[in-house]
């Protein structure tokens, strides 16, 4: 089975619709097992492990994460926050058909918003995708934030 | 004019023992005066050497609300200036960190001066002549801090030009230092990478209080760390299986009441103080391969096993920062206003020792103490929620009581029980004693 340029575009734009709706038990089917969401926290970082980053999480965590969200004991998300993606047509920068891996390029603002404060980032996507029996999936994740050196406030959901 | 300024009396009245007024977290004027008097009478952490390493290295911090450069000069040292031409108040550096060279050349006009502050040169100087320029504090070149101590390679700087000594400040407090820095084999830490920088919309004094308030890691806390414990449980792994390091770092914040009475907290005088005293939340992390090794290699193995048995966990500083000797972590808590904070979070790696304990402490920065942290989020929501608590009308009064013995003495070191609230009431003495340190008395003046 071959995989269409369309098809990866398709789900970019399918992936970020999930997390705009809070989807997230279809989200996490996306991941293979092994995969990491890195959001580095200096701009054009090498390495996420022996510096300090945004995020750098492997699937129990990612899962922690969103079980945390609706926990009745969640403070920080009562109210809950909400959030939006406005994403550019994604980049398809490698395609190997054979060994069915693919990356991708996608530029976003991001907002998220909760109570009256709203906040917008810009980010770079980087996604490593992988077709496995058939379906792709999400090998792993890079989202650099434009001003990823900036002092933030809380960033709660999945940018 | 307020109603604190130049009265040391209505300062001392806001804190009773047990109790602490609501103006200390939310009056714009307590603010002023805490930047004017007790950041300029206290030592203040300003930065690690290994941020300056080479000659004309310079980093930009802020002292308080002073904007500081923390510089290293021809002779090898570590200076701190004040951020600013003598000239007309231009930020001599702007950027966050750099190189520059032999000397600092402001932008505007191209005064130029030496990395220890000194006048180097001004152009077209014979404008000046006979104006009297030498004569004057500007003419001198960039004002230093007033002292400057590089302990162990880390930076403190009183701003005042007399005061208190850096011994004498820091006392026995220094030892969780040393802990943190004999952890490396060669006896040496290195900064690993920028800081995490975190803003919060409350006061600064809410997070150093948090450092030991170990009261509310399992309530606060419950909805990440109890989650983890529970995911964890639910996976079923067969018995003996090793914990992963993120829930190595996580589980213990659900702790019981009492692994956090028994854990003990120290207190010594001026302010400072850590939990932790014979186990914390870091002591149960797993071995290392080769690390020990390496310590018994350096220290003898005595001296390696009393540096590794010792696993405090928050030590406070005051007034504002906390360090972790465990996990070689420093938090500093920069006050913008009575209701804004800006954290910044760094990390250490121990020179000669192994990356493994450097991806542990990144982990356990990121996992906590990050803006996408899912336990930092809940504690920002506890002291933002304080800071609009605090403007009801319907109390005035925080209450820091829980053990509270009438007559405490500060100026002794002291171990109690874990869950003491006495370290918030020490900083609390500490904070009056360097808010009124220099402070003018009005009442006196008026007599």
């Amino acid at each position: 089975m071959s995989v269409s340029k369309e098809q990866l575009i398709d789900f970019i734009y399918d992936e970020v619709r999930m997390l705009d709706e809070g989807r997230y038990d279809e989200w996490l089917a996306l991941w293979l097992k092994d995969g990491h969401y890195w959001m580095p926290l200096d701009y054009k970082q090498t390495d996420p492990l022996n510096v300090t980053s945004l995020m750098y999480e492997d699937l129990f965590m990612l899962k922690l994460r969103v079980e945390r969200l609706n926990g009745a004991r969640t403070f920080s998300q009562k109210p809950k926050s909400r959030c939006h993606h406005v994403i550019q047509r994604p980049y398809v920068d490698e395609m190997d058909e054979a060994a069915g891996t693919f990356v991708t390029t996608t530029f976003m603002h991001y907002v998220e918003t909760r109570l009256d404060e709203q906040t917008l980032l810009a980010l770079t996507a980087r996604h490593e995708l992988a077709l496995v029996d058939g379906k792709l999936r999400i090998a792993n994740k890079r989202v650099d934030i434009l001003n990823s050196d900036a002092a933030f406030r809380n960033i709660q959901l999945l940018p | 004019m307020g109603r604190y300024a130049d009265n040391p009396a209505a300062i001392k009245a806001l804190y009773r023992g047990n109790e602490v007024h609501r103006d200390v977290y939310t009056d714009q004027e307590i603010y002023r005066l805490e930047m004017k008097h007790l950041f300029a009478n206290a030592w203040v952490f300003v930065g690690h050497e290994s941020q300056t390493p080479n000659k004309g290295d310079y980093f930009s911090t802020q002292v308080g609300d002073q904007p500081v450069i923390q510089v290293r000069h021809s002779d090898g040292e570590v200076h701190v200036l004040h951020n600013r031409c003598p000239h007309k108040g231009t930020k001599i550096v702007i950027d966050r960190a750099g190189n520059t060279g032999k000397f600092f050349r402001c932008p505007y006009h191209a005064w130029s001066f030496k990395t220890d502050g000194c006048l180097l040169a001004i152009p077209l100087k014979k404008g000046y002549a006979n104006t009297g320029l030498e004569n004057t504090e500007n003419g001198k070149g960039m004002r230093a801090v007033g002292e400057v101590r590089n302990y162990r390679g880390f930076i403190f700087c009183r701003l005042a030009e007399e005061g208190i000594s850096f011994e004498e400040f820091f006392g026995g407090s220094l030892s969780s230092i040393d802990n943190m820095v004999d952890r490396s084999p060669a006896g040496r830490l290195e900064v690993a990478g920028p800081p995490l920088r975190y803003m919060h919309h409350c006061n600064w004094k809410m997070l150093v209080e948090n450092q030991t308030d170990t009261c509310h890691p399992m309530v606060a806390h419950e909805s990440s760390a109890g989650t983890a414990v529970k995911l964890w449980e639910e996976l079923d792994m067969p018995e003996g299986t090793p914990l992963p390091a993120a829930m190595e770092i996580i589980a213990p914040f659900m702790s019981p009441y009492e692994f956090f009475e028994n854990m003990g907290i120290r207190t010594w005088p001026n302010g400072h103080g850590h939990t932790g005293v014979h186990h914390s939340i870091h002591s149960n992390y797993s071995a290392i391969p080769g690390y020990m090794e390496k310590m018994v290699e350096a220290y003898g193995e005595e001296k390696a096993k009393e540096i590794l048995g010792e696993n405090r966990h928050n030590t406070v500083y005051f007034p504002n920062i906390m360090i972790k000797g465990p996990i070689q972590q420093l938090r500093v808590f920069i006050p913008l206003a009575a209701d804004k904070t800006i954290v910044e979070s760094y990390i250490y790696r121990l020179v000669d020792g192994p990356d493994e304990l450097t991806q542990r402490t990144a982990m356990y920065n990121r996992m906590i103490n990050a803006p996408t942290s899912i336990v930092g989020h809940d504690d920002l929501e506890m002291y933002e929620r304080a800071q609009e608590g605090l403007q009801s009308d319907g109390l005035e009064w925080v209450n820091i009581q829980r053990l509270y013995e009438e007559g405490e003495d500060f100026t002794q070191e002291a171990v109690e029980n874990g869950t003491t609230e006495r370290q918030m009431r020490n900083q609390f003495d500490a904070w009056v004693k360097f808010m009124t340190w220099d402070m003018d008395d009005v009442r006196e003046a008026a007599e």
